[in-house]
């Protein structure tokens, strides 16, 4: 068990080396040049060229690449070029709200999703089955901003019962802190919950035929019992692995979710960033968003072993 | 066969009728059959693979889909109570308590993400209200009463730590646990091996000894047949086509289509080395009719050697033709000629 773990987390090792040169090369691949983006638009050239020597890049590629590596692994991950501050500072910032939301937006997600998707498997082919179903798909069909500027509209602008947009920090004010991220946790929940509500059916519909589940009906037990200690408890790890892979499309909605709702959180650094092409912020986002992602795989490989016991490495 | 059989049976099935309704048609998956098992006796019910052998257990237990799916008719008394007409709710409680069943596949019948233990226990807590400690108990009895080697060691195993005939057995300690009168065994040692096959029957007939189960045993193996039953129903096409003692039945059978099973069983001496002179394991030629296209007369005459005109115009009733021997068959008296033809 525990080798299966180290060598799971070692396996994390190239997984990361290849992000880095990906993002590594969005800087030299571009068809901007850095330097003159620092310069500004008036600057002179040899201005941009004692720009490009300060930055070291008039260096061949790989020593560039090497010494950036060299910098990462101490925890440098360059300073932002128009507000010249390092760029983990700037991530470290808008780390709250962006994981406040993903915490809150799965939670939501999943505690409504598996009921809805059991209780449809369960009465499939009823007018319940085809509610939820039906349900789903609506939600789908729906982009984010679509919902999140019709939530905003009714229910913080015309009834008043939620703020309009923005976002307090836990440590401040806990229960204006989750008045703030209702909003947002819905707009950007309900895609995946109609994703996830639909991955529960169809995995409990396919369990629901199985030999045991006819045992379990055969002791006598009471529906409940069938339903979630013997068809939900198998159907755990397709669930956990749609979970997952939820988490990481959360991390494309949050951008979105966060113009909509203004909360200043890593999406809207990366779209400042990106708007403003300030190359070490991006690089930043996403080799954070990639470690963040791929730890969360490695979590999610860890929970199969506890979930099914045949699985073992 | 040291216990007495009592003269009220446990299980009393009348006129069952399964249908399934397949885009507005009924479809007589059984149609009519009739048995009884009292208290300590093996009634064995055979025929081939869809000859609704499986579907008939599935119906006394009241496990197939509700209606408009599915319809079961007739009346099946469990000791003396009509279970056809109960609630569901009240179909639960006799469920895995006073009528248990056992299936094919030991390999896919058990859970396997929850403990042996717990898969035992809960049936007992379910029917019994014991707590949890007591249902492992009970768990860890059974598994010993099973002869379960390291019986507290595998209480906490999965189904996939097991053989299958380990798992079998666990299988018959599950549905044995709260001591029902009546036990369906649908193809208990079908999937197993012949080595374990025998284990398990005689684990069957001694755990019978010991409780007075009542057994009613499905099998398609004659060879199982001889082994356990003292009576059998012979099953063809959702009817019951001859009815016997074991004896009776082997000795003298009724009906070509009895004939026509016990000659797919290889005898021994009959063996491969004779060489030239060996025998070939008979066939019935032809597979059972689809339940769509059920012949009008005799549903075996198109298969069998001996059917005529009135065959295939007339089903045959089921009639005593013997004391204790029943058949559906025009031609009962010459059914033995089946296997030369």
């Amino acid at each position: 068990m525990w080798v299966y773990v180290i060598r799971r987390i070692l396996a994390v090792i190239p997984v990361m080396a290849v992000v880095a040169v990906v993002v590594f090369l969005i800087l030299h691949l571009s068809p901007e040049d850095p330097a003159a983006i620092i310069a500004g638009d008036n600057a002179k050239s040899e201005d941009i060229d004692a720009i490009r020597q300060r930055l070291g890049l008039d260096r061949p590629l790989l020593i560039q690449f090497l010494e950036w590596v060299g910098r990462l692994l101490t925890g440098d991950l360059g300073s932002s070029i128009f507000l010249n501050r390092p760029v983990l500072q700037l991530i470290g910032e808008r780390v709250e709200p962006t994981a406040a939301l993903a915490v809150t937006t799965t939670i939501f997600s999943v505690v409504l999703a598996i009921p809805l998707g059991v209780v449809a498997a369960w009465k499939a082919g009823t007018w319940i089955d085809q509610l939820i179903m039906g349900l789903a798909v609506l939600a789908f069909s729906f982009p984010v901003f679509l919902i999140g500027y019709g939530l905003v509209y009714g229910l913080a602008l015309e009834w008043e019962l939620l703020p309009v947009q923005g976002f307090v920090s836990l440590s401040e004010d806990p229960g204006r802190f989750l008045a703030h991220l209702v909003l947002p946790t819905i707009a950007l929940g309900l895609v995946y919950t109609a994703l996830l509500a639909r991955m529960t059916r169809a995995t409990m519909l396919e369990i629901l035929n199985e030999d045991y589940i006819r045992t379990a009906r055969a002791k006598g037990l009471a529906n409940g019992r069938v339903l979630i200690v013997h068809a939900l408890k198998n159907a755990a790890v397709p669930i956990v692995t749609t979970v997952g892979v939820g988490i990481a499309l959360l991390i494309g909605g949050v951008v979105v979710t966060e113009s909509v709702f203004a909360i200043p959180g890593v999406g809207r650094l990366t779209i400042d960033a990106v708007l403003q092409r300030d190359y070490p912020v991006i690089q930043g986002v996403i080799l954070a968003v990639a470690g963040v992602y791929v730890l969360i795989n490695l979590a999610i490989d860890l929970t199969y072993t506890v979930l099914d016991p045949r699985i073992r490495y | 066969m040291a216990t007495p059989v009592d003269a009220a049976p446990l299980l009393a099935v009348e006129g069952l009728r399964t249908s399934f309704v397949d885009e507005g048609v009924a479809l007589h998956a059984v149609d009519g059959l009739s048995f009884s098992v009292g208290r300590g006796e093996t009634l064995c019910i055979v025929g081939e693979s869809g000859c609704g052998k499986s579907v008939s257990a599935l119906s006394v237990m009241r496990l197939l889909p509700p209606p408009p799916a599915c319809r079961v008719e007739g009346s099946v008394r469990l000791d003396g109570r009509e279970i056809l007409a109960l609630s569901e709710a009240e179909m639960r409680s006799i469920r895995g308590n006073t009528i248990s069943m056992i299936f094919q596949e030991p390999m896919t019948s058990l859970n396997p993400v929850v403990t042996i233990g717990y898969q035992i226990a809960e049936a007992v807590r379910q029917h019994e209200g014991r707590s949890w400690a007591e249902g492992y108990a009970r768990a860890l009895e059974m598994l010993r009463l099973v002869r379960i080697p390291e019986a507290e060691s595998r209480l906490k195993q999965y189904p996939h730590q097991l053989s299958g005939g380990m798992r079998q057995r666990v299988m018959i300690a599950m549905a044995l646990a709260c001591r029902p009168k009546v036990l369906l065994a649908d193809e208990p040692t079908t999937a197993l091996d012949v080595t374990i096959q025998a284990q398990i029957l005689e684990l069957m007939r001694e755990l019978q000894e010991e409780t007075g189960t009542a057994i009613v045993l499905i099998t398609h193996d004659l060879g199982v047949v001889a082994e356990m039953a003292r009576r059998v129903v012979v099953m063809y096409a959702g009817r019951k086509v001859e009815e016997a003692t074991v004896d009776d039945l082997f000795d003298r059978p009724a009906h070509p289509y009895t004939v026509g099973l016990m000659g797919s069983i290889p005898q021994l001496g009959s063996s491969v080395e004779e060489g030239a002179a060996r025998r070939r394991l008979a066939e019935i030629p032809g597979i059972v009719p689809s339940l769509r296209a059920m012949p009008s007369g005799c549903a075996f005459a198109p298969r069998c050697p001996l059917a005529t005109e009135r065959c295939r115009a007339e089903m045959p009733p089921l009639e005593e033709r013997r004391p204790g021997h029943r058949s559906a068959c025009w031609h009962w008296e010459r059914a033995a000629e089946a296997i030369h033809a």
